[in-house]
């Protein structure tokens, strides 16, 4: 299996802002902790921002002046491991849809923090049901859309919001992704040749950086400075210019980030697995709705999926798509999550909370289905080591809930994030 | 007696020939279930924690506490652990590769959808799988008037789901198709000429082409009156076979019989002052209408609630979708809306709009309601009989009494429970959907070969 914890370096991961936090104990007669065991009558302490003890309500001693909040049901922040949030925005007008760049096929440096508004009243409304992580940016539509980025439901900035920039380069192959006219691609099999001639060429870009880059070093410890100032300009000419598409799709191809791809009938699916062996990145699914006729692969490739909502339209390529689905890749033991993807209508957003809901009325047993939207949704999209379960350390990011948390008639009554209580409205 | 032109013209409204077989002659009894039925003799019924429902020829024949005295011969079903209620009536579907109005002008009476629905379409069994046993078929909403629309029962005929239009469709004593008219504004059928670019077009648009139908069915009295008139004079055959009727216009016939409140307009209507021109138009015409969708008519429930009281407004028929927004006019839409309209005493019902919404999980959207603070009684007659009122069937629909059709859901717990699934459906008398069913189970929870449904035409879609 592929490991998803890639240097924080090459990640960028940044730390959201936690000065007005407060110190806050969330007591719930149930916390689900998505690491180790549910707790009865448990309470989950916050300072400074971080979770600083998890336990029994009666075993563990509050500091002073704690602020104690209480619900039937405590989770972990719920995490969205594929959305458009603050990306594609609520009007869905001109002015707040910058979810996809349609003047070319393929453009891997569009960077999604430099798309995301925090301020995006979507953000607010999936708060509001406890989400507290997003993995949001560039949405399916073209063959490379751009970047994706993970952020926390919070803040008045991207830089406040940002907790992972980039996360991953985000592609499409299948109809979706099919231009119309006479632009390329036009079909499946144009699509994959494209992809794969651009990843010859960032192979090639990234191994003449690295030739000159030594070139470079190589003069500089001979002590030559002429030579060195030769092989300088002997190694730029090799790289050329700097090429930001290309460095992208470099960083993908060397492992720094994923190549996230959507893909939704199963010979897509086989495409995506197909390019994947060839070059050997790091690949995640998204959508995948017949990903059940091809569990067995997926786990043999060690591949995750980030799974479509379960209320997606069953229509055009996602016509097969299964309530099961989640169920079936639980069973073959592939790595999963569940997604509220990207609409292009309405609703504008889908709430992961009901779409995980759904899985867990369709044969996921309710622990997995919430990890589905917690620490398998984190682990997916890298930012386990912060969010995705109550543990010390992690960041104070807390889900409450009046009763079971999937059922349609109970209410989200408070979000904490980096413990700064967000939401209390109950919804 | 002889009938009158307009009599005869009516008629000329697509006869079904031959309705799908009515349930077995054999009768029927569910037993040992919590029966929800709604309403009985006029009064909110409660629920029955253990009840049974007999039914026999289509028709329900006993709904009652306690043990059945099943009649002899009964199949009895035991439904001990599940739940009974009315099979659910959804007001505003577009399921079956349907296509109304198209692109030529923005006012299309004369299009009826029942002349293009595909009853092969696999949205019909996901409809059964969602335990809906009615529901209105319409053209979409890129039009100000896009056509009549169908209502429809999911009906079985020799043991397999009904496949001809005919079959599916409800139908008057006389075979007449029933069916409303769709209607829409705001934003949706804004768009280049012939369309509407301004609200206030919209509704100059939708008033002049009233004011035609009006005048046509003047023509249409007229003329009665003259053949009537020359009857009673003692005018010969031959002299009142001169006297030739208007030219007809199926269009302004269609909207005639909204004139006289024969047929419900189904109106797409979503901002506050876009609620409030329907209800200015309905009052200034005297047509009765159910307002659909309504992202904003929580902000004006007291003047829906008062515009109800002349019977021409008959309430709201609610979508529930799972965020605000992806157009302007649904910015400010609210999971809150069905319990603020029940409150200010507004009549409230749900619909799918499938494919907006799914066809197999309907129930959730009274669900929701409930969760943003609907009474439970209130959401379960939203998505059974008030739903029945909105399309003028509620003496035959939409409640378990005795005389109504024997449509019906068993689910396997609570009817507002996410885990609770629609185990069987029935109508009139027939199973049409059986959990246990692999082919029903593959469209209920979905897989490969579920799908292979052809695209709505909606050609407003994409123009917002």
């Amino acid at each position: 299996m592929m490991s998803f914890r890639w240097s924080v370096a090459a990640g960028c991961l940044l730390a959201a802002s936690s000065a007005l936090a407060q110190n806050i104990a969330v007591k719930g007669k149930t916390v689900y902790t998505m690491a180790g065991s549910t707790i009865a009558d448990g309470v989950v302490v916050i300072k400074d921002g971080k979770i600083a003890a998890v336990g029994k309500a009666a075993e563990i001693k509050l500091p002073d002046g704690v602020k104690v909040i209480e619900a039937a049901v405590v989770t972990p922040g719920l995490v969205d491991a594929r959305g458009t949030v603050g990306v594609s925005g609520l009007y869905n007008t001109k002015h707040d849809s910058d979810q996809l760049e349609r003047s070319a096929p393929m453009q891997p440096e569009l960077r999604a923090i430099d798309a995301y508004n925090p301020l995006d009243r979507l953000v607010d409304w999936v708060r509001s049901f406890g989400i507290t992580t997003v993995h949001t940016g560039h949405a399916p539509g073209e063959l490379i859309s751009g970047q994706t980025i993970v952020v926390k439901t919070t803040g008045k900035t991207v830089d406040e919001a940002v907790l992972l920039s980039p996360a991953m380069v985000a592609a499409t192959i299948g109809p979706g992704s099919i231009e119309s006219g006479n632009k390329a691609p036009g079909t499946r099999g144009k699509q994959v040749a494209m992809l794969r001639e651009e990843l010859i060429k960032a192979k090639e870009y990234a191994a003449k950086r690295k030739a000159a880059a030594e070139g470079k070093a190589k003069a500089q410890s001979d002590e030559k400075a002429d030579e060195a100032k030769e092989g300088e300009g002997k190694g730029k000419g090799d790289a050329a210019d700097r090429n930001l598409r290309l460095e992208m799709l470099a960083d993908v191809l060397d492992g720094k980030l994923p190549l996230t791809v959507t893909v939704n009938r199963s010979q897509d699916i086989e495409s995506a697995l197909r390019v994947q062996k060839e070059f050997g990145f790091k690949l995640i699914l998204d959508m995948a709705a017949e990903a059940y006729l091809v569990a067995d692969q997926l786990k043999a490739a060690g591949v995750p999926v980030i799974l479509h909502p379960s209320m997606y339209r069953a229509v055009g390529e996602t016509e097969n798509l299964s309530f099961e689905t989640a169920a079936t890749l639980k069973k073959a033991g592939v790595l999963f999550a569940i997604e509220s993807g990207y609409e292009s209508y309405v609703p504008k957003t889908r709430v992961v909370l009901f779409e995980a809901a759904l899985a867990a009325a369709n044969g996921l047993k309710f622990e997995d289905a919430l990890a589905s939207i917690t620490i398998d949704a984190a682990k997916i999209i890298g930012v386990d080591k912060r969010v995705g379960s109550l543990e010390a350390g992690k960041d104070g990011d807390v889900a409450m809930y009046d009763g079971d948390p999937f059922e349609y008639t109970t209410h989200c009554v408070g979000t904490v994030i980096d413990g700064k209580i967000v939401s209390q409205v109950k919804r | 007696m002889k009938k009158t032109w307009r009599v005869v013209m009516a008629g000329v409204g697509a006869l079904a020939a031959g309705s799908a077989a009515l349930g077995q002659e054999k009768p029927v009894a569910f037993v040992n279930a919590r029966v929800i039925p709604i309403e009985s003799g006029g009064s909110a019924a409660p629920e029955i924690e253990n009840g049974f429902v007999i039914v026999q020829n289509g028709k329900i024949t006993q709904v009652g506490r306690g043990k059945a005295d099943a009649p002899a011969g009964a199949t009895v079903i035991d439904c001990s652990g599940k739940v009974i209620m009315p099979g659910l009536v959804d007001t505003h579907s577009h399921v079956g590769g349907i296509g109304g109005a198209d692109n030529s002008a923005t006012i299309q009476p004369d299009v009826r959808i029942s002349d293009s629905l595909n009853p092969f379409d696999s949205g019909y069994r996901r409809v059964v799988a969602g335990g809906l046993t009615t529901i209105n078929v319409m053209p979409g909403s890129g039009h100000l008037l896009s056509g009549q629309t169908l209502y429809m029962k999911m009906r079985m005929k020799d043991g397999k789901p009904a496949h001809r239009m005919e079959d599916l469709a409800i139908t008057d004593e006389q075979g007449h198709l029933l069916g409303g008219m769709k209607m829409a504004n705001g934003t949706n059928p804004m768009r280049e000429p012939p369309f509407s670019g301004t609200r206030g077009k919209s509704a100059a648009m939708v008033r002049e082409q009233y004011i035609k139908a009006q005048e046509y069915a003047q023509k249409a009295k007229d003329y009665e009156e003259k053949i009537a008139k020359a009857k009673k004079d003692g005018k010969s055959e031959e002299e009142i076979a001169r006297m030739r009727p208007p030219a007809r216009d199926l269009g302004y016939e269609a909207m005639g019989e909204v004139l006289s409140n024969k047929k419900i307009v189904q109106h797409h209507t979503h901002r506050a002052d876009d609620i409030a021109t329907v209800m200015r138009l309905s009052k200034e015409f005297g047509f009765r209408v159910v307002l659909h969708h309504v992202s904003e008519a929580w902000k004006i429930a007291e003047e829906i609630a008062a515009a109800q009281k002349d019977g021409k407004v008959l309430g709201c028929s609610v979508i529930v979708i799972d965020s605000p927004g992806g157009k302007l006019e649904a910015a400010e839409a609210s999971l809150e809306t069905g319990g603020i309209l029940e409150k200010a005493g507004v009549k409230v019902a749900f619909h799918t709009d499938d494919w907006i919404t799914d066809s197999r999980i309907f129930l959730r959207s009274g669900a929701l309601a409930v969760r943003s603070g609907m009474s439970r009684a209130g959401a379960l007659r939203a998505m059974t009989l008030t739903g029945a009122e909105f399309l003028d069937l509620q003496k035959r629909i939409g409640s378990l009494e005795a005389g109504k059709d024997a449509d019906l859901v068993i689910l396997s717990g609570d009817p507002f429970s996410v885990y609770s699934h629609i185990e069987q459906t029935w109508v009139e008398g027939n199973k049409v959907f059986d959990r246990s069913n692999p082919e029903d189970r593959l469209h209920a929870a979905g897989g490969f070969g579920a799908g292979r449904d052809q695209d709505p035409y909606f050609c407003c879609f994409g123009n917002n």
